[in-house]
C-alpha cells in the first residue's frame, strides 16, 4: 500500500511523453521512429519482395516477417548480446500475430514484407513501441491494411493500475507487480495482442484492459498526425 | 444522416474515417464497416458523385498488362531473360518476344541482352500469381545505352509526364537531354552533362512537391532559372563528331 504516487509523477492512467515521426530511414520503402519516454523504436519496411528460400513462399497470400533486436548499448549499462536470442525471437513472433490481423498480402503471393525494428534505448514497454513504430512504418510503404495498430503497457504496481510501466516500476520491489502488454485495433476495439508477467485479479484486468484501450485510442490519434505531417507541411509551404 | 468525414483531396491514413452512412460506395484504396467508410492505405481521398477513392501516395509498383517499363536484366536462362521490374516481382522476357532476329537453338543469349542491361519494354500478360510476361517487339522499345537511370516512386509517374506528355517535353527541350519514362517509376536520361544533372533536378522537385498546384508553371521558373545554352546544339554536334 505504499505506492501512492507514481516515480516519474504521472497520473496513474497518463502514458509517457511520445514522439513519433516517419520516413526516417530513407533506402527502405517505409519507416517509423516511435519514442515513449525514454523507449525508443525504429521500424524499417522493406517490400512487398520475392521471398527466398522458395520453400517458405505462400502462393496464397504474402509473408509478414518480423525481426525485433535491441541494440547491444540500449539497457540500462548490461551489454545485449546482439543477434537473436530466444527473446528476441519470441517477441518478433508476438508482433508479428499482433499485426497480421490488420494487414492484407492476399494480393502479393509468394512475396515477403520485412519489418527490421531496432530499439537503440530502452525503459520497458519496448515490444508496445515496437508495435506501434510498425504500424506506422507500414503504413507509409503503402501497405493494404485495415487499420493501424497501437499498443500500450498497462498493469499494476502494489494494489495501484497504471498505464504504460517504466522499468522502475516493472522492477517495483515492496509489491506485487502485473506488466500486460496490449495491443488494440481502434476501429473495432479488438485486441491483437494480449500477455502478462505476474499476477493480478480478474477485476484488475479487465478494469487495466479499460485504461489500456483508452490510452491506445490517444496513442492511434498522434500515429495518424504524424504520418500526415509528411505531406500537410508541404501543403502550407505552397500556399505561401 | 450520411456525411464526409473529410474533405476532398485530403490525405488519410489507414483506418481513418472518410463517410458516415450508407449513402456512399466504397471504391479503390477504401472499405465499408458497420455504416462506416474507412481507408486501408495512404493516400488522397478523392469522390465521384457517391463513389469514394483513395489515390495511394506510397508503395511498390503494381504491375499492370500494356505498361511500358524500364526494367533491368538478372538472369539469362534458356528460354529467355529474367528482368528487375522495380516492383515486388520480376519479370519474363521470352526470346521469342526478344527480337525480330533469328536467334539459333544454343545460340549465346548474352549477345542480345546481358545480365546489367537496361532495356524499355512493355508488359505483355500478369497472372494471377503475378508472373510477368514483357516483349521488345514494339516502337520505342530498346536495350539501352550510356545515359543515367533515376528511380522515383513510381505514383509520382503521371505527374513527372504531365497531361500528354508535357512536363517531361518541357524538360527535354529546355536541358537538351532524351529522356525516358518507365511506369514502374525508372527514368532513364541521357544528354550534355549539365543538362542531365538540372533534368534530374527538376523530376526530383516534381516528386518531392507532386501534389500541389501550378507545378508546372514552378518547373518552368526552375528551368529558366538553370538554362543550359545551347546544350541541345552542343550535344548533337558531339555526337556528329563521334
Amino acid at each position: 500500500m505504499s505506492y501512492k504516487k507514481r516515480f516519474d509523477g504521472r497520473e496513474f492512467d497518463q502514458t509517457r511523453e511520445i514522439e513519433t515521426k516517419t520516413k526516417v530511414i530513407k533506402r527502405a520503402d517505409g519507416s517509423a521512429m516511435f519514442k515513449i519516454g525514454d523507449t525508443i523504436a525504429y521500424a524499417a519496411v522493406y517490400g512487398p519482395r520475392e521471398l527466398y528460400p522458395k520453400f517458405m513462399q505462400n502462393p496464397q497470400k504474402g509473408l509478414l516477417r518480423i525481426n525485433y533486436s535491441m541494440m547491444p548499448f540500449s539497457g540500462s549499462g548490461e551489454r545485449v548480446r546482439p543477434g537473436p536470442s530466444r527473446r528476441s525471437r519470441e517477441i518478433s513472433m508476438v508482433i508479428e500475430k499482433a499485426l497480421s490481423p490488420v494487414i492484407n498480402l492476399e494480393d502479393f503471393p509468394n512475396a515477403v514484407v520485412d519489418v527490421f525494428i531496432e530499439l537503440p534505448q530502452t525503459d520497458a514497454g519496448t515490444r508496445c513501441a515496437g508495435i506501434c513504430a510498425a504500424s506506422m512504418a507500414l503504413a507509409d510503404a503503402g501497405i493494404e491494411m485495415k487499420d493501424m495498430v497501437s499498443s500500450v503497457s498497462v498493469g499494476r504496481v502494489d494494489d495501484k493500475i497504471v498505464v504504460d510501466l517504466c522499468y522502475d516500476e516493472e522492477a517495483y520491489e515492496d509489491g506485487p507487480v502485473a506488466d500486460i502488454h496490449l495491443a488494440v485495433i481502434p476501429s473495432t476495439g479488438e485486441l491483437t495482442l494480449l500477455q502478462m508477467d505476474g499476477e493480478i485479479s480478474k477485476q484488475d484486468l479487465l478494469k487495466a484492459i479499460e485504461m489500456g484501450k483508452k490510452a491506445c485510442i490517444k496513442i492511434n490519434e498522434i500515429q495518424k498526425k504524424s504520418l500526415k505531417e509528411n505531406y500537410i507541411s508541404k501543403d502550407k509551404e505552397e500556399k505561401k | 444522416m450520411s456525411e464526409l468525414k473529410i474533405k476532398e483531396k485530403g490525405v488519410v491514413v489507414p483506418g481513418e474515417v472518410l463517410a458516415e452512412g450508407m449513402d456512399f460506395l466504397p471504391s479503390n484504396g477504401t472499405y465499408r464497416l458497420k455504416d462506416k467508410i474507412l481507408a486501408k492505405k495512404l493516400g488522397i481521398m478523392k469522390t465521384e458523385g457517391k463513389v469514394i477513392k483513395l489515390i495511394p501516395l506510397s508503395g511498390k509498383y503494381l504491375p499492370k498488362k500494356h505498361d511500358v517499363i524500364i526494367g533491368r536484366i538478372i538472369d539469362v536462362n534458356f528460354s529467355g531473360w529474367s528482368v528487375d521490374t522495380n516492383s515486388a516481382y520480376a519479370a519474363m522476357l521470352p526470346i521469342k518476344d526478344a527480337t525480330s532476329e533469328f536467334i539459333r537453338r544454343g545460340a549465346d543469349l548474352t549477345k542480345f541482352f546481358d545480365i546489367g542491361d537496361y532495356i524499355v519494354t512493355q508488359i505483355t500478360n500478369v497472372t494471377s500469381q503475378n508472373l510477368i510476361d514483357l516483349t521488345m517487339k514494339d516502337q520505342g522499345l530498346r536495350k539501352l545505352r550510356e545515359g543515367r537511370i533515376l528511380k522515383i516512386n513510381p505514383h509520382k509517374v503521371p505527374r513527372v509526364i504531365g497531361k500528354q506528355g508535357s512536363m517531361v517535353s518541357m524538360i527535354k527541350n529546355a536541358t537538351g537531354c532524351q529522356i525516358t519514362v518507365g511506369q514502374n517509376g525508372v527514368i532513364w536520361l541521357q544528354g550534355d552533362p549539365k543538362g542531365e544533372i538540372i533534368a534530374i533536378e527538376a523530376i526530383k522537385i516534381i516528386e518531392e512537391k507532386s501534389h500541389i498546384n501550378g507545378l508546372t508553371d514552378e518547373i518552368q521558373k526552375f528551368l529558366e532559372k538553370n538554362k543550359v545554352t545551347d546544350a541541345n546544339e552542343k550535344y548533337s554536334e558531339k555526337v556528329k563528331v563521334k
